[in-house]
């Protein structure tokens, strides 16, 4: 309630500055014309990250519909596009660029996936649109210039801090196999900066094994971990290879328990793995668990528009539009340049995945949750700051 | 040092359980490639896809039939498995009849072109009807807790895939060499316009060929979704690639050649993940088939045709 009068009085201050300055300007600049504001949005709403895809796109749309609800930025409406690069490698550049060049959208959203964003990003940056990724974090999204951003922690943070130092000091793991997937830029970045932190915290990387995403055997590379006896496993992976690997681990007699990063949060992980993923444990950016009292109007409002309790990729979706659009307020236009720099001037923004400053990079640094799976449900176990 | 040896060995004897495994739903598939080969002389690129379906047949079938076979139990599997054989065989003749039959007098190539629109049309009609997001295959089978024999973990999907597939192979030996149709279509496949002559129905033993290679397809892909229960329309690309890949290794038109092409090939890709690495997996078996087919141009049980000028 708190937060809808805010977005009100916000709005309002808005109409009102948009009115004192329309009086000094000759017209609206091109980019806007029209009576909307047009965002692409691509993400994986169907395929093997479908579940990524989906729970981002609503929490997306959400925001959308709240903004509009309150009488839209800058006195118009937003509308939003979306594009399905249905998981796979090489759509996401398609539809962004239909998304620019014959859609004409003012800046682009997504994705979840750092290999599909870092599809997408040159081609942002080369038509100087600003692109928010609310949950790519691979350190390389926002390197690739200074039009791409991101509402999430890094790789680097999540691995090197949040999950080497829970490996040491909560599993008490003094030995861990790497299960990576080579064909995802996010595994292979999240094991390389877990396999730093957990070595420079003394403890020992005794197997490292790789797969490619959309294999379903990993029978072999789990023998050859089982052989290596190690303390715990870690599976930087997305969800559809961990349920499979979780549950093969199982089979072959495995008891060291497996962890993985935001990669796992998934409703379908827990239906493919089932029984065999009990205890084990992944990071993540949000827990319905355990939320500032700002973000408790989102779960709301969430559950009652969708059925469910929203996931971090729901909650950083919604998050990447809102600051999108207080951005695009702060600039007073949607001129992409403008809006660039008022998305890098960002500070303090209070998002419902934690409060949201955007750093030099480009990055905005947060804090994260570690979760663990008890009956098939997502426990909130502890969280870790910057 | 002997103790190093003893685990050395179980992992050795562990990654060949798994790879027979792997391999040998990997024959099952290879087995419909090479049939169809040794008859129409022609690959069927569909293939791949009727073992997809066979396991999207199984997934929606298994909630209907839990009603009067609980699940999971072993009589329900069962009937869940023929239940999908027989879908898919009936999809295989259907295949056949509307899409080869029509252009059995064209040249090869229009009906290898064909056959890749079909395996496209199923694919995506897949990705339409089943939906693109992998979906979870419900349990059929009752899993045992794994039991270790000397340190070996054997796991109860795992024998139960090389037992049924040893099953279907004889099934499939003993249809081939006993049965009056299997007479036809061995004479099909020698020579189809002499086994016309002789009064042999060409167009019904085709039609069997068909229903028999799809029915272990659809085997393949039960068995597949029990061990992998991810399931999704676009599942059948890889395994069926690799599957045809089996089949030429072996000898294409050679049935227990198939079978045993699938058998290296899954264990290769075993050998090479579990102690090589897995990102060079695939680049090796295929080295493999190259190789072999290098020494014996015609696969391993293949028999050299003198090409007729």
């Amino acid at each position: 309630m708190k937060k809808i009068r805010g977005q009100f009085i916000s709005a309002a201050v808005v109409a009102v500055s948009l009115f004192l300055g329309g009086c000094g300007k000759p017209a609206g600049d091109s980019s806007a014309a029209g009576d909307t504001i047009k965002v692409g949005e691509f993400a994986s709403l169907t395929g093997s990250e479908a579940s990524f895809g989906q729970s981002s796109h609503n929490g997306t749309q959400l925001a959308v519909e709240e903004l509009n609800a309150n009488g839209g930025v800058l006195g118009k409406k937003i509308q939003l596009l979306t594009e399905d690069n249905q998981s796979q490698a090489g759509q996401s550049a398609t539809v962004v660029r239909k998304l620019i060049s014959s859609d004409g959208v003012v800046a682009i959203l997504g994705e979840v996936a750092s290999s599909r964003s870092l599809e997408a990003a040159p081609i942002c940056q080369q038509n100087k649109i600003p692109m928010i990724s609310p949950s790519s974090t691979n350190p390389k999204v926002t390197q690739v210039g200074d039009f791409i951003f991101r509402v999430c922690f890094l790789d680097s943070f999540q691995g090197g801090k949040v999950l080497a130092g829970f490996a040491g000091d909560t599993l008490k793991a003094k030995s861990v196999a790497v299960l990576k997937d080579v064909k995802s830029d996010y595994s292979v970045g999240l094991a390389k900066f877990f396999q730093e932190g957990f070595a420079a915290k003394g403890g020992n990387i005794i197997a490292v094994q790789n797969y490619s995403g959309g294999d379903k055997d990993f029978n072999a590379q789990l023998t050859a971990i089982k052989a290596a006896n190690p303390d715990a496993i870690f599976v930087p992976g997305y969800y559809t290879e961990v349920g499979l690997i979780a549950l093969q681990a199982k089979q072959l007699g495995i008891t060291a328990p497996l962890f993985g990063g935001d990669g796992w949060e998934s409703d379908v992980l827990a239906s493919i793995g089932g029984a065999a993923l009990e205890g084990d444990y992944f990071s993540t950016h949000f827990s319905p668990d355990d939320i500032s009292p700002s973000a408790r109007a989102f779960v709301k409002h969430f559950t009652e528009k969708f059925g469910s309790a929203p996931d971090s990729m729901a909650a950083l979706g919604y998050d990447s539009a809102m600051i999108l659009a207080d951005a695009i307020k702060r600039a007073g236009t949607t001129d992409g340049a403008k809006v660039r720099d008022a998305i890098a001037a960002t500070k303090d923004f209070h998002g419902v995945s934690g409060t949201i400053s955007i750093d030099a990079n480009r990055d905005a640094s947060k804090s994260a949750v570690v979760v663990t799976i008890k009956n098939g449900q997502f426990k909130y176990v502890e969280t870790i700051a910057p | 040092m002997s103790e190093s040896f003893h685990a050395h060995l179980l992992e050795f004897l562990q990654q060949l359980i798994n790879g027979l495994a792997f391999g040998s739903i990997l024959a099952l598939i290879a087995l419909g490639y090479t049939m169809v080969y040794g008859i129409l002389r022609f690959i069927n690129f569909a293939h791949g896809d009727v073992f997809m379906l066979g396991a999207f047949a199984g997934f929606y079938l298994a909630p209907k039939i839990a009603v009067v076979f609980p699940l999971p139990s072993i009589a329900g599997a069962l009937v869940v498995m023929i239940s999908a054989m027989a879908i898919c065989a009936a999809l295989g003749v259907f295949i056949e009849r509307f899409a080869y039959r029509p252009l059995r007098r064209r040249p090869k190539l229009t009906v290898l072109i064909t056959a890749i629109g079909v395996s496209l049309f199923l694919e995506y009609a897949g990705q339409f009807f089943f939906g693109a997001a992998p979906k979870k295959f419900p349990e059929i089978l009752p899993v045992l807790p794994v039991t270790q024999i000397g340190g070996l973990s054997l796991n109860s999907n795992q024998i139960i895939v090389l037992a049924v597939t040893l099953l279907l192979l004889l099934a499939l030996r003993f249809i081939v060499l006993k049965t009056k149709i299997g007479t036809a279509m061995r004479a099909v496949s020698y020579n189809p316009e002499a086994a016309a002559l002789m009064g042999v129905n060409t167009d019904v033993v085709i039609s069997f060929t068909f229903a028999l290679g799809s029915a272990l397809a659809a085997a393949a892909g039960i068995l597949w979704a029990i061990n992998y229960p991810s399931i999704d329309p676009l599942m059948g690309i890889l395994p069926g690639l690799k599957a045809f890949v089996a089949a030429v290794l072996g000898g294409i038109g050679n049935l227990p050649g198939a079978a045993l092409g699938g058998i290296i090939i899954g264990v290769t890709e075993t050998f090479v993940s579990g102690y090589i690495s897995s990102t060079y997996r695939d680049a090796i078996a295929f080295a493999v088939l190259i190789l072999i087919l290098l020494v014996k141009p015609s696969g391993l049980l293949g028999k050299t045709e003198t090409e007729k000028v």
